[in-house]
């Protein structure tokens, strides 16, 4: 089920380096919630806050809350890898196991967290999983073969019918296509499209036009200096950003006329 | 002569002019090697005025062959191509060099070991036997045994501290146990040796043998091996491969257990293997844990045993009279040793062929 996500009063640290500075942000369900802004402002490191994956990273730590669905993703109580089995994730490169076949990479999700499951209900997961991320049918015939031997584009649509296959409830994509070129970009394109009837999406992106056209609501991250923490500068529905945004900044940005 | 300025060739030439001291004429490809067959055959017909042996003839006819090629290439080709092939005959010469004591090595000990590389070398021990006949069974056994030993206590020990240092370490506990690594790696193979002798006798009295011993002695020597090459081979599993698994929610030690290992496994089995091929023909050590014995001796947790180093080390210094046959068996349990030590290596190599992820489009 596709999940409402609110961020309160947020700041994002890097062992004492404030990272993300005072984000307060609500990302609605069913919808694409893209995130722009210049290099080094902090859109990573946002994006991976929501999953708990920040921390992974040594001396990553936050302050402030996010909430989805009523459930403190930062309580005390609450274990970083169910936050990950919930919330996927998408990286920039496409990172297969080169370990693992097509088949095995997508059946990941349950085979690394040993989760008992027959045969055919795997195989159903797979097929479906790889038919939800536009794959199957390039794929079908060699399932058994290394998912490192696909094309840049396939493999990045490998990694998220993997994401999707764990079922999660948002899907956070951080530049999913700036590695690969334009046919297979708008593959994952069309393919978000499709994806936000069942999740909720957060997208990170450096092209401004995939942005506009894939995205309901926009945010603008930008930070003011080197050495400063980034800003949520502005937040609102795509077209207002693009058409008519409240602040100065985002028409400079969006325009090119930045820095 | 040609040009010294570097005015840059006009547009619309079609071919770049010559380089300074490059000139276009070319030498056929045979040309260096029948100047140095020229030097070869000149520098032999010198042979008996020389009064020349083996070893000098080929330094003559390896230094004034290069002198030749270089001189030959300066005059047709030009300096830049002579210098090159002077660089690539000292190259060349360098290695042939460090080949000399290996190439002769293997030549010495193939040659005496062989008289005894026979079915008896490998299915009789030493009961009984003064002179002729004999064998190393029980010493190859033991090898075998004391080396299955110390692997089965290095690797988990080796691996799992690889693994904590590139997965969990931090700060000074990961540069403390980084340079207690690099000490053990330092120590003396004797050391080793008489630290697990003054271990065992703590608590079994002075002038203990065991075969443990021997195996705790060589461990000490094989684990920083096993440490530093594990941790090489984890540090190159691509970060980005962890984050992909924890993102599914997989648990960190899972994530390690099925994402980093299998991906370096073939790093990993490499490692090892290179890792017991270095231990396997340790003397020192042995001598002081094992002893030695005659008579075959399976079992570890009892007695002496015998080993293929310490085996040729007693045959070779205690040869009894006459001495020939013992000497002859020291040279074939030598050859068997190189031959264990050079399986390994093959084996290393099959693993990383074997087990390296495949990409196969
Ligand atoms: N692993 C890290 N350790 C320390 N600082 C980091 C790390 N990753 C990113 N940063 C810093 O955090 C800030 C935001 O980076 P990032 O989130 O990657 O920006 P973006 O994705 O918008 O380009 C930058 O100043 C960057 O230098
Ligand atoms: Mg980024």
């Amino acid at each position: 089920m596709a999940k409402r996500i609110d961020v309160s009063d947020l700041n994002i640290y890097y062992g004492n380096f404030l990272a993300v500075e005072n984000v307060n942000v609500s990302i609605e369900p069913r919808s694409i919630t893209a995130l722009i802004g210049p290099s080094g402002c902090g859109k990573s490191t946002f994006l991976r806050s929501i999953n708990r994956m920040h921390e992974v990273v040594p001396g990553g730590r936050v302050e402030g809350k996010i909430v989805m669905d009523g459930q403190d993703l930062y309580g005390a109580d609450v274990d970083p890898v169910d936050v990950r089995r919930q919330i996927g994730m998408v990286f920039q490169r496409p990172n297969p196991f080169p370990t693992m076949s097509i088949y095995e990479n997508v059946a990941a999700g349950i085979r690394l967290n040993n989760k008992k499951m027959r045969k055919s209900d795997l195989d159903d997961l797979v097929e479906r999983s790889l038919r939800g991320a536009n794959l199957w049918n390039e794929v079908k015939d060699r399932l058994n073969r290394p998912g490192a031997g696909l094309s840049g584009g396939q493999q990045q649509r490998l990694c998220i019918a993997r994401a999707i296959a764990v079922e999660p409830d948002v899907l956070l994509m951080d530049e999913p296509a700036s590695a690969l070129d334009p046919i297979s970009t708008l593959a994952i394109e069309d393919l978000m499209a499709d994806l936000k009837e069942r999740f909720t999406i957060v997208i990170v992106t450096h092209n401004m036009q995939q942005a506009a056209r894939v995205s309901e609501q926009t945010g603008f991250f930008n930070l003011s200096g080197v050495g400063q923490p980034g800003r949520l500068i502005e937040f609102n529905p795509t077209e207002k950003i693009f058409s008519n945004p409240d602040q100065k900044a985002t028409e400079d940005y969006i325009s090119g006329r930045f820095g | 002569m040609t040009q010294t300025s570097t005015a840059p060739a006009p547009p619309g030439s079609s071919a770049p002019a010559p380089r300074r001291g490059e000139r276009t004429r070319r030498l056929p490809t045979w040309a260096p090697w029948a100047a140095f067959l020229g030097v070869a055959a000149v520098v032999g017909a010198l042979w008996p005025v020389l009064d020349l042996n083996a070893a000098l003839f080929v330094l003559y006819t390896v230094v004034l062959g290069t002198l030749a090629v270089y001189l030959l290439t300066r005059a047709v080709e030009g300096s830049r191509r002579a210098t090159d092939r002077l660089v690539t005959c000292l190259v060349v010469s360098a290695f042939g060099l460090a080949m000399v004591p290996l190439v002769s090595l293997v030549w010495e000990v193939v040659s005496r070991g062989a008289a005894r590389l026979d079915g008896e070398f490998f299915t009789s021990s030493l009961v009984g036997i003064v002179g002729e006949g004999g064998g190393a069974y029980h010493a190859i056994m033991g090898t075998l045994i004391i080396t299955a030993l110390t692997t089965l206590l290095s690797v988990p020990i080796g691996l799992m501290t690889a693994i904590f240092l590139v997965e969990y370490a931090r700060g000074r506990l990961k540069r403390a146990i980084t340079f207690l690594v690099d000490v053990m790696t330092g120590i003396p193979s004797i050391v080793a040796g008489l630290f697990a002798y003054a271990l065992f006798a703590i608590f079994l009295g002075p002038g203990i043998r065991l075969g443990v011993m021997g195996a705790v002695a060589l461990s000490v020597l094989m684990i920083p091996v096993v440490v530093r090459s594990a941790e090489e081979v984890l540090k190159l599993v691509p970060n980005e491969l962890r984050e992909a698994s924890y993102a599914l929610g997989v648990p960190k030690w899972r994530t390690i257990v099925k994402v980093v290992i299998p991906t370096s496994i073939a790093g990993l089995g490499t490692g090892v293997t290179l890792a017991i091929a270095r231990v396997v023909g340790e003397t020192a050590p042995l001598l002081i844990t094992l002893g030695i014995t005659n008579a075959t001796n399976l079992d570890a947790f009892d007695g002496r045993m015998a080993t293929l180093p310490v085996y040729a080390y007693y045959q070779l210094t205690q040869p009894g009279v006459p001495p020939q046959f013992a000497t002859d068996r020291a040279w074939t349990a030598a050859l068997v040793l190189i031959i264990l030590v050079m399986g390994l290596n093959v084996v290393a190599r099959l693993i990383s062929r074997f087990f390296a992820p495949k990409t196969g489009r």
